[in-house]
């Protein structure tokens, strides 16, 4: 039952417990109880709800930096990770391999407030060496969903 | 002017669904639960091959039988699921459609008057088919207490001097019914001792929510006697490329892929390039599909049970078959109101077959989001109905 429910709430984690448990064809406390074991184990990290900000009259400037980095003696990279991570403005961030170190997603109001955090921010640590900003100019799909598009069911209504 | 149609294509009744259609097609807000099809689409790697194919310039036509890889990975299709041996070379004709496969396997094994039990309720072109190839259908009225199998004592009544064939339609359309080993070892009996042919129509074989699908070739001393149809429509979401494919004796394939060969030439170039490709890679999306229809499948006959409308429990297809005999009305009738006050579409039961009375096929080839508020509704219109016989 684990894989098959993370499987439909990834997708869609408003759904009505009753009804998941309905799905999966078992008891709703089984649910529930399963629920909270893998919020407990840190295995479901949160619940999100997937945006269309552009949409709204909301002005939101997303990029992708990449960082180089040098990584410090007994910590790898995981310390300078956390100086990073912890600014709110920082999306999400990953190690990765390739010609950089770090990859991150940033979200700001305006080119300004980004190219602000960039040099003021992250390219004065110390164990920065270098970055590279790639401003988003438009989100064709995200979290495995294609953005701005509604699904069109064009099959006849009745066949046999 | 003499006339200039052929009688017996004249007599035959148009589909029951077509009628329905008419109906439906006119509304354009009503969600439809009738829809014989994957809501699905074609995954995208198995489309992405078949536009490959059409950029190479592979539009050309195949061997009548069909692309050798694809009969290859069919054979070895079988093998895997069914543990049966076909020879790719002289056992498998890839068709346009499990449908065509159906007509050319009559045609092929038919002489005029033969009899040809069709089980009903099942898919509307047995009968037709049937008739058109100069046979005599012979129809088994399948009973909601069996869930909708066949029993052995229902074959061996309709068995006659006359009888060449059995259409075996499980996984059922319309019924969602199955048949498990030992209902299949029960009429396999029957069949080896009358002497008869069965062609079995596995389209929905991978679409089973207990246990697996089995077939019945492979039983013991049944390879030899059946025609095993399947396709690509319902498993991999493929309705629109038209294909399917015959696996049965030589002797039968053989004439079979000469009807073929005259009237069609061969199956689409492009589709079985793309099917190449769903037999190699798509078994993770056939598990993923599935696994999506069972969830919908449980959710609409708990939704049965809370609104106390008579459901036994489908085990395959993507197919419920309520029954809606208490509240006095025909299948027509009820699914015409249906559609009319509450804008759901569903197939009066009666398409697939007069014992099809008091029943609707609702199809959950669609969104749960949809199927909540067809779901809604039903219970709805059915407490209206329950009031109206009060008052």
């Amino acid at each position: 039952m684990r894989e098959e429910l993370l499987n439909i709430i990834e997708k869609n984690s408003r759904i009505d417990l009753k009804e998941l448990a309905v799905m999966l064809g078992v008891e709703e406390i089984d649910v529930m109880n399963e629920l909270a074991s893998l919020e407990a184990s840190g295995t479901i990290c949160g619940y999100h709800t997937l945006i269309n900000w552009e949409n709204t009259s909301q002005e939101k400037v997303s990029a992708l930096i990449e960082v180089r980095v040098t990584p410090q003696r007994g910590q790898g990279f995981d310390s300078i990770a956390e100086r990073i991570y912890k600014y709110p403005e920082v999306q999400s961030l990953y190690l990765i391999s390739g010609g950089y170190d770090l990859l991150i997603t940033l979200e700001g109001k305006s080119l300004r407030e980004i190219s602000n955090f960039v040099s003021d921010k992250l390219s004065t640590l110390e164990s920065v060496l270098s970055t590279a900003t790639h401003f988003i100019l438009k989100t064709y799909k995200d979290h495995g969903t294609i953005i701005g598009k509604k699904y069109d069911d064009e099959r006849e209504m009745i066949t046999p | 002017m003499k006339n200039p149609l052929a009688e017996s294509v004249v007599e035959i009744k148009p589909s029951g669904i077509r009628k329905f259609f008419d109906i439906v097609s006119e509304m354009k807000d009503a969600i439809s639960l009738g829809v014989g099809e994957p809501d699905f689409d074609t995954p995208w790697h198995i489309r992405d091959e078949g536009i490959y194919s059409l950029e190479k310039g592979r539009t050309f036509y195949t061997s009548n039988a069909g692309l050798k890889e694809l009969k290859v990975e069919i054979s070895n299709y079988i093998k895997r699921k069914q543990n049966i041996e076909y020879d790719y070379n002289q056992e498998v004709l890839v068709t346009v459609g499990g449908s065509e496969a159906i007509d050319i396997g009559f045609r092929a094994m038919i002489n005029p008057g033969e009899e040809i039990l069709i089980p009903q309720p099942s898919y509307v072109s047995y009968e037709p088919c049937a008739i058109l190839a100069g046979a005599k259908p012979v129809i088994i009225n399948l009973k909601a207490e069996n869930e909708f199998r066949l029993t052995a004592r229902e074959l061996r009544e309709a068995i006659t001097d006359k009888t060449k064939l059995l259409v075996l339609p499980y996984p059922n359309n319309p019924t969602g019914a199955i048949m498990e080993l030992e209902d299949l070892e029960a009429i396999a009996e029957v069949i080896r001792e009358k002497d008869i042919y069965v062609m079995s129509d596995e389209i929905y074989a991978e679409l089973v929510y207990k246990g697996k699908h089995v077939s019945i070739a492979s039983l013991p001393g049944m390879k030899e006697r059946t025609i095993l149809i399947n396709g690509f429509s319902k498993a991999y979401a493929m309705t629109g490329w038209r294909l399917g494919y015959a696996c049965g004796p030589k002797d039968i394939i053989v004439q079979m892929t000469k009807i073929h060969q005259f009237a069609i030439m061969c199956a689409p170039t492009t589709s079985q390039y793309a099917a190449v490709e769903a037999l190699r890679n798509g078994d993770d999306d056939v598990k993923e599909m599935c696994t999506a229809y069972n969830q919908r499948r449980r959710y609409l006959i708990h939704s049965f049970r809370e609104m106390n409308l008579e459901c036994f429990e489908p085990f395959g297809a993507f197919y419920v078959f309520p029954c809606i005999r208490e509240f006095g009305m025909t299948s027509e009738e009820f699914a015409t109101r249906f559609l009319e006050e509450e804008k759901v579409a569903v197939v009066p039961g009666t398409a697939f077959g007069d014992c099809g009375e008091g029943f609707l096929r609702m199809s959950y080839a669609s969104s749960m989001d949809n199927l909540r508020i067809a779901m809604g509704r039903l219970n709805h219109f059915i407490n209206r109905l329950k009031d109206e016989k009060f008052n």
